[in-house]
């Protein structure tokens, strides 16, 4: 593979850039693999990128239905920050934004992690006590945060009304390395880098069946024909009913949409990422300009990528509020995907009834800013049996009664 | 030279002048005018900047799908950035800048990205900026984000208002061109309800520009009064509809008053339609041709061009070259000609040209180069000629023609937007090189029949007398479909010219060499080349989704419009696949961008979400109340006194009450009527505790869990009689409550006999609490028996109190003597008054949330959302002895069998008391030993709720540890947020492990 960099650019320009090579290979199947994942979006891809890179397995498939980073990697708001509240969230999603820092320089491909800093607004006396409870335990999970008042707010970000008549801006919970990345540039450098390792990278192919003997998983049955594995890596998200079904198991798991939206690109107004909880609803700016927007997920269950318009209303209804210079933007683009949602909110990283098949999905709408995390404990499980960043997500836990539950601010107050 | 002609100009009106700006110059223009062809008319073509090379740009279009004539309209708070200038209409006193330079139009500093730019190609930010890391943050990012977006965004609220409006009709028409129009009359004349919606100023379309009826505005008049005159049909102008959703659902978009700022009218009104049938009669888009240099300022759409000349008797130069591949664009060589200006020739790449139109062209003396591309279009700022190729070549000039505008077009694309949004399929069209509606795919209804039809040319229709029969024929299918019979046709005469073929071109010349195609723009706002398309294919970004993240091509804010089929035809040759193989990408709402405001409408402010009130709202109001937000109520957390703190008021509140009698206004309890014969089976699975067994006239503390066993809710159960039960709930649980018992009636227990209501607005609630409260109610004077024996704890009864019907519950939070008073909502502020007026004498005082949470803490009560997080069970909060072990279910019963929750080592509920008796920081965390396998510290504890008790003089807390009801005494470390010393160890803070109920913990106070 040949590096990029500036100067490969400029040589490159010289010719009209007809040197640059394919950013990764476009291979027919190989009759078996090692591992096969399917699914490649930034989890799948970065599951493979860690098996070979910290474990050495090379001889790997990742088998894509469409094509990659199609599904909720090219779809979220970009969002990425480990300001979790239980230990084993905050230990995952800490170990991602740690990797993502360096990201660029490990995959040689700029994803543009851009550690501009996540505001999450306390607007309620509940909220300012939810947050206060965070701080503390990012404390001792190792995550930097803290809380601020009003004032420092406006400071981080000035187009905020601290204000409102009806939800005054209390402060906020400040985790000034958190930030953004480019979405879609996460799942093309993860893809290059496998390519480059020798893997294929198989888009257009659908798996349609899963095959198994003796209770162990030897392949997969696809509309490029059938492909046998070792180890078989299932990272599908909002589809991961589906492909459990195929192999006989059932999971936890509703899908929902759940929507984003961008304004007309204008000159930067906001280096901040700002979440505000009480009112549904998030924002930030993109290097391009756009006002990217985010809020709560539909509330019904449907796979068709579209929205409802109303929840689209209650988020821009919310961001006005808490920035009324939005107003007079307007409104771009606006799309949906589809998430998979557990009944704790929390991710499923584990072993399955069925041998050598792993499962990782249940990232909800928080799975973008865990993929490196996500792709390394995957790695790890896949390769060696256990991983610890990986223990606590098993599908045990809903037998248990185990669960991680983020929704904390979501408790009710007298 | 771009101006205004002697005459023509069929929506201006010349009598009226309208004095304008544009980057401070004072221009004029007439009524009816748009901004741009008011600037076209000034001579001024130059508007804007691109967005990556900051290219000097002129208008291309005349509409909606404008990608370089945006400009920052207004000042101050009324200014609003990328405003397309094509669809502004002119007023008086309009103020405009043009974006996305510095430091100025003219002389832009940021386009030495123009000469820079074959060191940036699509995606070049993907491999460069990448060391050393800390630069991307401080030097990279912070200068690509100053280069990027485009206009500047107001920095002050905004200060006009938006609305919302509801429409419910059997069909609603987007588009009032000839075949929106006709399709109107259909549906009109069959007696439907019908909204026409037309997003331009005016009706007709396209229909008087583009010829092929001999009357067209008297047709268009004559059909629009005819309109007018059907009481079932509402036609709106500047009225866009922007998407359509699921089930019939449309939004509609109306520009009310931007051309009157400051007016009282609504700026924008958003339309939320429910819709039996959408008629897409959105007509089509003109595509450029991609030739090098197509983006100057001089270069416009064919189309575009025409409707200057026609609709606003303006030319947007002396001297017009046309380049086509099809007859349609000899349309704007003739209105040229008819304007009295010159077209030295008309260039077009088919081979043959025959046909009646290049006809015409030929017999008004205009010269027509067949076979022919440009080469290379000259000039910087603007157009000063064109060099000629062959097209079959690989562009060697061989002539040149001096010029100062060039007329593309490339062919028409269906508008089929509206189609797309909830799924339906397109198909190709080979003959007219467009994607028009697959009919056997259309976005289906909630029965599954197709719920959208495009007609005229939004159906591939694109000569007029073709268009018009479409129009009639798919509106008769739609009303038949609507199960009512179409009413007898009458379609107007046309003169529709009939047009030989196209010749797909999308590289012009065929055989461009890699230079010339890095000169051709596709997305001219973006800055996408044919260039830029070909290497994402070579790259392997060969989805179209891939090319458009990879390249930004149709992302810019014309969403592709322009671009979109161009940049396919590229990727699709650059794969060799076919075009429809490639497919598109998703086609989104809204068609154009729509204001924020406009989807918030009158949401904003103190209504921006409802606002419940209690009946004592004002009252507290009036005296000071520092509110506090719980759901959409304002509760007061205090009522500070003149310069007193929220924690002195805090603390007087609570000794007034302790000591002598307080007042708490809690109507925000949720209360919810639970009867029927089933009634008692119901509560029995909805609580942890047996309430089938509580009698009439008496009250249970009842605890409510999820199907996960996780507490969600408690609150105090009164039994009113044998099959009614009265639930309280907590303020923020009483919607989300009643909903998860209609959850289980409707689709568990659908055949238990229950019914339930939410009366919490019903009732106002007022809490009387303190060793006095027992005398002022007395005091008020009332029939109801309040002694210790007459109404016990946790008891109930039914009187009057000093006139009012009264329910008093026996009930404390507080852990004094208690009467929780409901009264119906209309007395609730006079019995409050009432109850002032009669405690005066005792030192009566209102006191609010924070002294009402301090009070529980002391009395050690756990609070939901507090003690609660969605993660504990009651048993971890030592309340076992409210679980019926006698029940065989009950909601979550299942799930505390689970082994995790049956593990003995969970964290539990104690009382925290500081060594020092400071107040333990709120969420704070009791350290352990060690760390986990994560490297994160190990820990044993939490606070859950921490206050300073007035009433006890020191902090106290509630807090769930490790086995801690077994480890009363022991001494715990807990971490602090507090930034240590430099150097130093992180600061900590000990509490011991106390029982939970700080104050009275036998309960002398409230069972007097």
């Amino acid at each position: 593979m040949r590096r990029y960099s500036a100067f490969a650019i400029a040589r490159e320009a010289a010719r009209f850039h007809s040197g640059w090579d394919r950013a990764w290979r476009s291979p027919t199947p190989r009759s078996a693999y090692d591992a096969i994942i399917v699914g490649a979006g930034g989890h799948g891809l970065a599951t493979a990128y860690y098996l070979g890179k910290n474990h050495g397995l090379t001889n790997v498939a990742v088998i894509e239905k469409g094509w990659l980073g199609g599904g909720n990697t090219g779809r979220n708001t970009t969002i990425i920050r480990s300001n979790y509240l239980q230990d084993p969230s905050a230990a995952i999603y800490e170990k991602a934004r740690s990797l993502y820092e360096t990201l660029s320089q490990d995959l040689n491909y700029n994803i543009m992690f851009s550690p501009r800093g996540v505001m999450m607004l306390a607007q309620t006396q509940h909220e300012v006590r939810g947050y206060q409870r965070t701080a503390h335990a990012n404390a001792l999970q190792g995550v930097t945060t803290e809380f601020v008042g009003p004032k420092r707010v406006k400071e981080l970000c000035p187009i905020i009304n601290i204000d409102g008549p009806r939800y005054p801006v209390l402060g906020g919970l400040w985790q000034a390395r958190a930030g953004t990345a480019r979405h879609d540039a996460v799942a093309w450098g993860y893809a290059r880098a496998c390519s480059d390792m020798g893997m294929d990278i198989i888009q257009q192919c659908e798996v349609t069946g899963i095959t198994r003997e003796g209770g162990k998983v030897t392949g997969v049955e696809t509309t490029k024909g059938a492909i046998g594995c070792k180890k078989l890596g299932v990272v599908v998200a909002g589809h991961s009913g589906v492909v459990a079904n195929m192999a006989g198991f059932r999971l936890p798991i509703e899908s929902v949409a759940l929507q984003a939206l961008v304004s007309e690109p204008i000159k930067p107004v906001m280096d901040i990422v700002v979440m505000a909880n009480t009112v549904h609803g998030y924002m930030s700016q993109s290097d391009k300009g756009e006002m990217v927007i985010g809020g709560g997920a539909d509330g019904y269950n449907n796979y068709t990528q579209r929205g409802s318009f109303q929840h689209v209303e209650e988020t821009v209804r919310a961001l006005i509020e808490t920035f009324p210079m939005l107003s007079r933007l307007k409104m771009l683009r606006w799309w949906g995907g589809i998430v998979d949602m557990t009944g704790d909110r929390s991710p499923i990283i584990s072993k399955t009834p069925v041998e050598n098949m792993f499962i990782n999905c249940g990232w909800g709408t928080g799975g973008f800013k865990a993929i490196p995390g996500s792709g390394w404990a995957m790695a790890e499980l896949m390769a060696t049996g256990g991983s610890p960043l990986a223990q606590e997500f098993s599908l045990g836990r809903f037998r248990e009664g185990r669960f991680i539950d983020e929704s904390v601010a979501a408790g009710v107050a007298h | 030279m771009s101006s205004r002609l002697p005459q023509g100009g069929r929506l201006i009106d010349r009598s009226t002048r309208m004095a304008f700006t544009f980057n401070g110059t004072p221009m004029t223009g007439f009524r009816g005018d748009t901004l741009a062809s008011a600037l076209l008319a000034n001579g001024q073509r130059l508007m804007g900047r691109s967005f990556k090379y900051h290219r000097p740009r002129g208008v291309v279009t005349s509409g909606a799908e404008e990608p370089n004539a945006l400009v920052n309209l207004g000042r101050g708070d009324r200014l609003e950035p990328n405003q397309r200038a094509t669809t502004t209409p002119l007023f008086d006193g309009l103020t405009a800048r043009s974006q996305n330079h510095w430091p100025s139009l003219e002389y832009d500093i940021g386009e030495v990205n123009v000469a820079l730019s074959r060191f940036l190609p699509a995606g070049f930010y993907y491999k460069t900026f990448i060391h050393p890391r800390v630069a991307w943050k401080h030097v990279f990012e912070p200068f690509i984000r100053q280069s990027a977006g485009l206009g500047k965004a107001p920095k002050k609220p905004d200060p006009d208002r938006y609305e919302h409006f509801y429409a419910h009709v059997d069909v609603v028409i987007a588009g009032a061109g000839m075949a929106g129009l006709q399709a109107a009359l259909v549906a009109g004349r069959a007696g439907l309800n019908v909204l026409l919606c037309e997003q331009e100023g005016h009706a007709g379309g396209r229909l008087p520009v583009d010829g092929g009826m001999a009357d067209a505005d008297g047709w268009i008049e004559g059909t629009v009064a005819a309109l007018a005159a059907m009481p079932n049909v509402t036609m709106r102008l500047n009225t866009q509809v922007s998407g359509v959703y699921d089930h019939g659902y449309v939004l509609a978009y109306e520009r009310i008053a931007d051309d009157a700022p400051g007016s009282d009218a609504p700026r924008h009104r958003l339309w939320r339609i429910r819709a039996r049938h959408v008629i897409a009669a959105t007509g089509a888009l003109e595509r450029p041709l991609s030739f090098a240099g197509n983006d100057k300022p001089g270069v416009m759409l064919a189309s575009a061009l025409r409707d200057y000349i026609v609709n606003y008797g303006v030319s947007a130069g002396d001297r017009t070259v046309i380049v086509t591949n099809n007859d349609d664009a000899y349309r704007t060589a003739l209105a040229i000609k008819a304007a009295g200006l010159d077209v030295p020739c008309i260039v077009d790449a088919r081979p043959e040209v025959t046909g009646d139109l290049p006809a015409r062209a030929r017999a008004a003396g205009i010269e027509v180069k067949t076979g022919m591309g440009i080469a290379e279009v000259r000039g910087r700022k603007g157009v000063t000629g064109v060099r000629l190729c062959r097209q079959a070549g690989s562009g060697v000039p061989v002539e040149e023609v001096a010029c100062d505008a060039v007329a593309m077009s490339g062919g028409w694309s269906p508008v089929v937007h509206l189609w797309s949004h909830c799924g339906g399929k397109l198909t190709w069209d080979d003959a007219g090189a467009f994607f028009r509606p697959d009919h056997a795919r259309p976005p289906t209804n909630q029965d599954g029949a197709g719920f959208v039809t495009c007609l005229g040319a939004a159906d591939g229709a694109l000569v007029t007398q073709d268009a018009l029969s479409n129009a009639d024929a798919m509106a008769r299918q739609v009303v038949g479909a609507l199960g009512v019979k179409p009413a007898a046709a009458d379609l107007p005469e046309t003169d529709s010219v009939a047009e030989a073929p196209l010749m797909p071109v999308w590289v012009m010349p065929h055989g461009a060499g890699p230079k010339k195609r890095a000169k051709m723009w596709l997305d001219f706002q973006n800055d996408v080349k044919v260039s830029d398309v070909q290497l994402a294919a070579q790259e392997g970004f060969e989805s179209v989704e891939h090319t458009k993240r990879y390249t930004t091509l149709g992302m810019a804010t014309d969403q592709g419009k322009l671009s979109n089929i161009n940049g396919l035809a590229i990727l699709a040759e650059a794969r060799g696949a076919a075009i429809p193989d490639v497919g598109t990408t998703t086609f989104r709402p809204p068609y154009t961008p729509i204001s924020m405001g406009a989807i918030a409408g009158e949401a904003r402010g103190e209504i921006f979400q409802p606002l419940r009130r209690t009946p004592i709202h004002d009252w507290h109001a009036g005296r000071g109340a520092y509110w506090e937000p719980v759901g959409y109520w304002r509760r007061p957390y205090c009522f500070p006194q003149e310069d007193e703190s929220h924690a002195d008021a805090v603390a007087r509140e609570i000794d007034a009450t302790r000591n002598g009698v307080g007042l708490l206004d809690a109507s925000t309890l949720g209360k919810i009527i639970v009867k029927g014969p089933d009634a008692g089976r119901f509560m029995d699975m909805l609580y942890t505790n047996m309430m089938s067994s509580l009698k009439p006239g008496r009250c249970r503390y009842g605890l409510m869990c999820n199907e996960n066993g996780f507490l969600m809710d408690d609150g105090v159960v009164a039994r009113l009689n044998d099959d009614t039960f009265l639930v309280h709930t907590t303020t923020g649980g009483a919607d989300h409550v009643h909903a998860h018992m209609e959850d289980w009636l409707q689709c568990e227990w659908w055949d238990w006999q229950v019914f339930t209501a939410n009366v919490t607005e019903a009732w106002a609630q007022i809490a009387v609490v303190g060793p006095k409260a027992r005398t002022v109610l007395e005091k008020l004077g009332t029939g109801i028996d309040l002694s210790a024996e007459g109404l016990p704890f946790m008891a109930w009864a039914e009187g009057r109190i000093g006139g009012f019907d009264a329910r008093v519950f026996r009930i404390s939070f507080s852990g004094e003597l208690s009467f929780e008073v409901a009264v119906p909502a209309s007395q609730g502020l006079a019995f409050w008054e009432a109850l002032m007026e009669a405690g005066g004498e005792f030192g009566i005082t209102p006191y609010g949330t924070e002294a009402l949470h301090v009070m529980r803490a002391e009395k050690g009560f756990i609070m939901i959302g507090d003690e609660t997080d969605g993660t504990v069970i009651p048993q971890d909060l030592g309340l076992d002895w409210a679980i019926s072990k006698k029940k065989d279910d009950y909601l979550g019963k299942r799930a505390h069998e689970r082994s995790h929750m049956t593990d003995p080592e969970r964290w539990k509920l104690v009382g925290l008391e500081t060594v020092d008796g400071s107040v333990l920081p709120d969420g704070s965390y009791a350290i352990a030993e060690g760390e986990n396998a994560n490297g994160q510290r190990n820990t044993q504890g939490r606070v859950t709720s921490t206050y300073y008790s007035p009433t006890l003089g020191k902090g106290i807390a509630m807090g769930l540890v490790l086995n801690g009801p077994d480890r009363m005494g022991e001494v715990l470390t807990f971490n602090t947020t507090e930034v240590p010393e430099r150097g130093g160890p992180p600061k900590t803070i000990e509490a011991q492990i106390v029982s939970p109920v700080f104050y009275d913990p036998e309960g002398e106070k409230q069972n007097v």
